[in-house]
């Protein structure tokens, strides 16, 4: 086998790894669109807060300390305790259940109805505004992520997995290199998307979910609560981007930058559709690869590289012009 | 007039009970427009009662104000008994109060059994938390919940279409399927928003006949909305005509036919 195909495949797999990413991300989007209409742009935002509230409750961070340090002229920075990283998570998700409520209750409640630009507007202030909240509470300096689920087993892995490298050497005379993280990312992610398909299939609250997405009107007259539907929804992106947070805080420490990664999932949402879940995971899947492959072919080669930062958009942009409807999103019918 | 406290009986024998909604007063604007002045009448248990009156004459404003839709400025509404507060659409429908719409909003995406499953919402108990737990409670739950749809699904002889998505159907079909979606509730008051809109003669004639059924079969109380006069007279026990936003009739089908109001409420107007 030619040392080219051999690196290709080898390109191939981490452009998957790096998909499953990008489709958590655009999984929190796709979520927020279906059920309200609304596109969030502070999803990115959202994994951001979340990652930070998790690393904070960890380390026992007193939040906001600079703030009440300011104002009462106290000295507080920590707590003096180390949480166990389940119970930090379990509080992390409260946190980001509060923070759906409080979106729905002061900022959407007052928008039903508005146009769609105005909704999105919004979700950029939203944005920004959660940004700041960040930073208020958990200072802006660059964090690292170590999650050990039990005490000191169960953490995420790092490193290449040495499994994958020792077992393709031997089939090509030349090892993979995959990140064990990144293998756990795919798999967290696969749980992640059957949960959330599960969920809305079989319980009773998914089916109101779907009622929602599919029609307002009549899913108030069979008595369901679009509050409470907003709330649950912005709850499980809420969630979404507490799991996505862990994964990229863990590859590349929690910092601001992380908010970027939202803008990574449009190209993948252009690909898959905005009102699609298996169409988030296999946009994602596609951007990795395509990136990647990419890059290793033709970007490195002949254009100096660095091609993986606008390669995903120019992808996006040939589905707009054949697909605008994405891969797997509702079919859009313009009536004259 | 028809006693107001001990009901009566039809012409046909059957039996009707108490007052189940009372309209009282209702006065309805949007800005300086007044889409409904002063409008009184009530809905008796058992009944099918109708409202009719020419286009724009708040009919439909009427029945949004029933169901929560709309809140109307002055008036009370008074549902078994008592004084409704104000209330969201989906707290009216969790008091068993289903509806159906002129222009049909089902969820498209979804099979007609899901969608007939939705009108069961109000009826399921257990959470989402306790649905992961108890998983044997939550089937058990679901497994009666789907008899019920089933039961309807078969009555109203939709079976065949079970499985298919909503957008695929026909428009008759879809103001079935609607139909069956509210039925699911076992509502104590169904609320029917021209349900033979826009259908020919036949679809018609099955809709009155599944109106009729319904009504005789569950004993559901019905009251509905319509525009075309002929199919009314033939369903319902009492109409209440509306024009240009007042009450000019109510009484047995015989009365209405010959007031002279209504009579000329409807000359007045052209027919399509």
């Amino acid at each position: 086998m030619s040392d080219q195909f051999v690196f290709a495949m080898e390109v191939t797999l981490n452009g998957l790894m790096a998909g499953v990413l990008y489709a958590l991300v655009a999984l929190g989007f796709v979520l927020i669109y279906k059920a309200s209409g609304i596109f969030n742009f502070a999803q990115g935002v959202m994994a951001l807060f979340a990652a930070m509230t998790l690393v904070g409750i960890m380390n026992g961070q007193v939040p906001f300390a600079h703030l009440i340090n300011a104002t009462f002229g106290t000295d507080l920075h920590h707590f003096g305790w180390h949480l166990p990283a389940l119970l930090a998570i379990a509080l992390t998700v409260g946190v980001m259940v509060l923070l759906a409520w409080c979106v729905q209750r002061f900022v959407f409640r007052h928008l039903v109805g508005q146009e769609p630009i105005i909704l999105f507007m919004a979700t950029i202030g939203l944005a920004y505004f959660l940004e700041g909240v960040a930073d208020l509470m958990w200072g802006s300096e660059i964090k690292t992520l170590d999650v050990c689920l039990f005490g000191e087993t169960g953490c995420l892995p790092q490193g290449i997995n040495e499994t994958i490298d020792t077992v393709t050497y031997g089939w090509f005379g030349y090892g993979f290199f995959i990140d064990n993280l990144d293998i756990t990312a795919t798999i967290v992610a696969a749980i992640l998307v059957i949960a959330l398909i599960a969920f809305s299939q079989y319980t009773k609250q998914g089916r109101a979910l779907r009622a929602v997405a599919d029609d307002h009107q009549a899913a108030l007259s069979v008595g369901i609560s679009l509050n409470f539907i907003w709330v649950l929804v912005w709850s499980l992106a809420g969630f979404v981007a507490l799991v996505a947070g862990i994964m990229w805080g863990a590859k590349s420490g929690v910092q601001f930058s992380l908010s970027l990664i939202a803008l990574k999932a449009l190209p993948v949402l252009m690909l898959g559709g905005f009102t699609s879940i298996p169409g988030a995971i296999v946009g994602g899947l596609i951007i990795g690869v395509g990136e990647k492959l990419f890059e290793f072919a033709i970007g490195a080669p002949f254009l100096g590289g660095a091609t993986e930062n606008w390669f995903a958009y120019v992808l996006a942009l040939v589905f707009l012009v054949f697909r605008p409807q994405g891969l797997f999103g509702e079919k859009i019918i313009e009536r004259v | 007039m028809l006693d107001a406290s001990e009901g009566y009986t039809t012409a046909d024998g059957r039996k009707i009970g108490g007052v189940v909604m009372e309209m009282k007063n209702i006065t309805l604007r949007f800005g300086g427009v007044k889409a409904i002045t002063d409008i009184s009448f009530d809905i008796r248990e058992g009944e099918i009662r109708a409202i009719i009156g020419p286009n724009g004459a708040g009919k439909s404003s009427m029945l949004n104000v029933m169901s929560g839709f709309y809140v109307p400025q002055e008036g009370e509404v008074w549902f078994r008994g008592k004084p409704r507060p104000q209330m969201k659409p989906y707290e009216v429908a969790r008091q068993g109060i289903a509806r159906t719409f002129q222009n049909i909003a089902l969820f498209e995406g979804m099979s007609v059994l899901d969608n007939v499953m939705t009108g069961r919402l109000t009826h399921m108990r257990t959470g989402m938390f306790s649905q992961a737990l108890w998983k044997g409670r939550a089937e058990a739950e679901e497994t009666a919940n789907r008899e019920i749809a089933e039961k309807i699904i078969d009555f109203l002889e939709i079976q065949a279409i079970r499985k298919t998505p909503v957008a695929r159907l026909p428009y008759g079909l879809k103001k079935r399927v609607e139909l069956a979606r509210a039925l699911a509730a076992e509502p104590k008051l169904l609320l029917l928003d021209e349900p033979m809109a826009g259908m020919n003669v036949e679809e018609k004639e099955d809709m009155s006949r599944f109106i009729l059924d319904v009504n005789d079969e569950f004993g559901t109380t019905i009251a509905l909305i319509e525009h075309d006069m002929g199919v009314v007279m033939d369903l319902s026990d009492r109409v209440v005509v509306m024009d240009y936003g007042k009450k000019i009739g109510d009484g047995t089908p015989d009365e209405v036919r010959n007031n002279q109001e209504v009579i000329d409420a409807y000359l007045g107007v052209e027919h399509d």
